[in-house]
């Protein structure tokens, strides 16, 4: 009886998260445009999906920003939390909350601060070269982009470095490694876990985010999430619908998929 | 020494992008467009004080539904088999990595005046009901999209609780009620403060989800900064005052409740 009521309440959840979802999935291959009566079945809104040029344009921004991001992100953050970590309490504390600062912040406030360092940067700039020269675009998303990923690497770094036997990096060095290579060959082996989880957050959160880019992307670089916001302001369009069922397989894939590597690796790793 | 100075571009950095920029958002506040002081763009909120009041009801409520929601979800969570569990939050998550605009244009269909709902409402002789453009579409909009950042945290939590607590204060004479109340509760408080934290401080500040599914009407603090700095009445002043009114606020919120006791914030990293 209890366990019959834990599955009801389960399945109710997961039908509040799903049918929304399904429902615009189903209407992506309604004929009309109708998004209450489904006609006849077509394919029509995904060809015309895919040649819509501004969003295959804002597509491939949007995966550049994301891997120049993280990528960047994870660099910084991971030298950072070294640092961090061999600090004393108080710097230590205080980077800390400097670290923070951009998780709690609410993102509009995140967004708008960087728009007035942006707009103002531009602002100098164009009385020297003239106005128009420079305007926000790929390096202002990409610097916003930048900042709110680090903290991300930082929290999943810092925890695998304080873990970490410090005895181990000087066996290492005992051993005839030089300090590069000990770096090389044991810190960076030993905290990959945490870089990993660092990198793969920083992206999604990259490829996700819409408002800080809201603020800081210009009039003339669009992410897909700007151009999903705009086309959702023309109100009816199926063709969002065509782009959320196949952003769905496609985040449905990359999830089965990744957890089938992670049980395979799991059965590996008893098996020996 | 040398480890130290690796922390120095990420400082720099942070100072630059964060501190700076902060630092200017609170400079506009106080001062006019020929840039000498003023309070005027405070003073100037107090005539927003209803949107202010509106968003921080209409989040408070969403965030209440959230909780009541995922608190026994997260319980049940933690209690499933290993196997089950991790099949279970993969479900929950799933819908997360849907960009949020799309679940957001999801409802916005539903909701319609002709859309799903009440085409099924009026098979059944009822409606058609007006749901879109109202507050309740408004909350909704906000259970969908942040739910799963309330059950997240509390389970995690959850599922680091000894299961023999509850035997012992069944044993000790709690109904299950009480051992609701005396157990789980005070012992998932760190994870209870990251979901609250999670799921009011973008419900606060949305202006998308008012946006989109409140329609004119149900403008919120989000929509009124938005406003400011996007679209023909730029102004920075004004928009920065009303930011760090929002800023304040959540860091006040958020002392409130304990989120910067311990280490409980790193529950936000998951």
């Amino acid at each position: 009886m209890k366990k019959w009521l834990a599955r009801g309440y389960f399945a109710l959840i997961l039908l509040f998260l799903y049918a929304p979802i399904l429902v615009l999935i189903v209407f992506s291959f309604n004929e009309s445009k109708s998004r209450s009566n489904f006609t006849h079945f077509t394919t029509k809104w995904y060809t015309e999906l895919f040649h819509n040029e501004l969003i295959i344009t804002s597509c491939w921004n949007t995966i550049q920003v994301a891997i120049l991001a993280s990528v960047l992100a994870t660099i910084l953050g991971v030298f950072a939390a070294l640092g961090i970590n061999a600090m004393r309490k108080r710097s230590k504390a205080l980077l800390m909350n400097l670290t923070y600062m951009p998780v709690i912040n609410p993102e509009i406030v995140t967004g708008i601060s960087m728009m007035l360092l942006f707009v103002y940067i531009c602002g100098v700039l164009n009385t020297f070269l003239g106005e128009g020269t420079v305007e926000l675009g790929l390096w202002s998303v990409l610097i916003a982009h930048i900042t709110f990923c680090v903290p991300y690497v930082v929290l999943n770094v810092l925890p695998k470095l304080r873990q970490m036997d410090a005895n181990v990096y000087e066996a290492a060095m005992d051993l005839g490694c030089t300090p590069l290579q000990s770096f090389w060959k044991v810190v960076i082996p030993d905290i990959m876990p945490g870089i990993v989880s660092g990198f793969l957050m920083s992206f999604t959160y990259s490829l996700d985010d819409f408002v800080i880019t809201y603020f800081t992307n210009g009039s003339s670089f669009q992410t897909l999430p700007i151009t999903i916001y705009s086309m959702t302001r023309k109100k009816v369009n199926p063709q969002i619908n065509a782009l959320s069922a196949i952003l769905f397989v496609v985040v449905l894939l990359f999830l089965v998929l990744s957890n089938v590597i992670q049980s395979r690796a799991e059965k590996q790793r008893e098996e020996s | 020494m040398l480890k130290k100075l690796a922390s120095t571009p990420y400082v720099l950095w942070m100072a630059i992008f964060v501190v700076v920029p902060l630092g200017m958002m609170i400079y506009f506040a106080f001062t006019t467009a020929d840039g000498s002081f003023t309070l005027d763009n405070m003073l100037q909120i107090g005539k927003y004080t209803s949107i202010f009041l509106k968003s921080i009801n209409l989040a408070v409520i969403a965030t209440l539904i959230c909780f009541l929601l995922a608190f026994p979800a997260g319980y049940l969570l933690s209690r499933m088999k290993t196997r089950r569990q991790n099949m279970m939050l993969l479900l929950i998550m799933l819908p997360m990595w849907m960009n949020f605009l799309l679940r957001t244009y999801a409802w916005m269909t539903l909701l319609e005046n002709e859309g799903l709902i009440n085409h099924f409402l009026e098979l059944l002789g009822i409606g058609p009901l007006s749901m879109i453009n109202t507050q309740g579409a408004v909350v909704l909009g906000m259970v969908y999209n942040f739910l799963p950042f309330m059950i997240l945290p509390l389970y995690s939590v959850m599922a680091k609780i000894d299961p023999s607590l509850f035997e012992a204060a069944a044993d000790l004479g709690c109904n299950p009620m009480l051992s609701i109340w005396k157990v789980l509760i005070p012992l998932s408080r760190p994870g209870i403060i990251s979901g609250i934290t999670m799921v009011f401080v973008p419900s606060v500040s949305t202006f998308i989800i008012s946006r989109m599914l409140g329609g004119g009407q149900n403008m919120l603090i989000g929509d009124l900064i938005e406003k400011q700095f996007i679209g023909s009445s730029y102004n920075p002043y004004t928009g920065s005052a009303m930011s760090l009114v929002l800023m304040v606020l959540m860091i006040l919120v958020m002392a409130a409740i304990g989120s910067f006791e311990d280490d409980e914030m790193e529950g936000i990293v998951v």
